[in-house]
């Protein structure tokens, strides 16, 4: 069973997901089969949905991140330094990969200039948001053969900038927008990591 | 035992002096329900989760959500000894819940988020790390009786 991010498998096939239902095995209630149900019924008519692999961006996500973008594009370098400061303290590991910066402190010039760069990045990204591992294919390179960063790396990354963007935007950064994002920067994750072996 | 810093003290008694547990704990709790589905599972008994609006609005989820912050709130008043503060809770979710520990995270990464949009600027990189570290440790004791 390919289960998607709704925990229930495919689109609208009957025998896959009557199936999902028996393993649901903390099943307590008639309350709980009852929503249980509803969503199964949904599921098996819901015949026009489209074939998705895991978790991958929906219509809706995509342009919950394109709006978000739009609202906080004017502060993208702040957001960006101010993420990789986050970055650099809560995680200390990851300062390894910045050996050779002279300040790694959080406001410094080099922690600046490079959360702009990456905030740049991710900013394209959102453009290319249909074909992310073909948009990103050059970054991934770099990223598998010159600069050798961990993968996990990326998650790391990914949850400091959720946290900058709560902080500077908490009325925009709603729970949809919030699984959107996150969303975005796993998928933009993969991408950069899909040339690593 | 885990050393906690004089600053990583401070840290984080003024952040949870700032909250309120009633406030964060449904806050924190839908975020988590909302942006990991698939945490749903553990709550078929609380009634209508079937999409954002229902899981905001839920009474019985707002209700755990300040369940949730008590509980943290008894690592706050024990920090020097967390893991055995947490004994009982972790053979709870081990045994009767069932929760797998992996999930304990993604609850304390949106805990985290909650705190940074009502603290704002004033949730610093280093109030963040200390914040973490606390988090990291209850998730480790959550996780401790498990087997």
């Amino acid at each position: 069973l390919d289960f998607d991010q709704d925990g229930y498998s495919g689109g609208g096939v009957y025998p896959s997901s009557w199936a999902c239902l028996l393993l649901y095995d903390n099943i307590k209630g008639p309350s709980c089969i009852g929503s249980h149900l509803v969503r199964f019924i949904s599921c098996t008519f819901n015949t026009g949905k489209s074939k998705r692999s895991k978790m991958s961006l929906t219509a809706k996500d995509k342009s919950l991140v394109k709006a978000f973008w739009g609202k906080i594009s004017g502060e993208a370098d702040v957001v960006g330094a101010e993420a990789l400061g986050r970055m650099l303290t809560a995680y200390p590991q990851t300062k390894t990969y910045f050996s050779h910066w002279a300040d790694l402190s959080p406001g410094s010039a080099p922690v600046k200039k490079h959360g702009s760069t990456i905030m740049g990045a991710i900013g394209n990204a959102v453009g290319k948001m249909d074909n992310l591992v073909g948009g990103l294919s050059a970054l991934s390179d770099l990223h598998a053969f010159n600069m050798r960063v961990d993968p996990g790396n990326f998650k790391i990354l990914s949850h400091n900038i959720l946290v900058t963007l709560a902080v500077h935007f908490p009325a925009d950064f709603t729970p949809e927008v919030h699984i959107a994002v996150d969303k975005f920067l796993a998928a933009l994750s993969a991408a950069l990591a899909d040339k690593y072996r | 035992m885990v050393e906690w810093t004089d600053k990583e003290r401070a840290a984080i008694s003024d952040i949870f002096s700032k909250l309120d547990y009633d406030e964060v704990g449904q806050k924190c709790l839908s975020r988590c329900l909302i942006v990991y589905p698939w945490t749903q599972r553990y709550f078929g008994a609380f009634g209508n989760l079937y999409n954002a609006e229902a899981i905001m609005n839920n009474p019985l989820i707002a209700k755990h959500g300040t369940t949730v912050l008590r509980g943290l709130e008894r690592a706050l008043n024990n920090m020097d000894d967390i893991k055995n503060t947490y004994a009982e809770l972790s053979v709870l979710h081990s045994e009767k819940l069932h929760v797998d520990p992996d999930n304990f995270k993604l609850l304390s990464d949106c805990l985290t988020i909650v705190i940074a949009a009502k603290m704002g600027t004033t949730f610093t990189p280093e109030y963040q790390a200390s914040f973490q570290k606390f988090l990291s440790v209850v998730v480790s004791a959550l996780g401790k009786q498990y087997h």
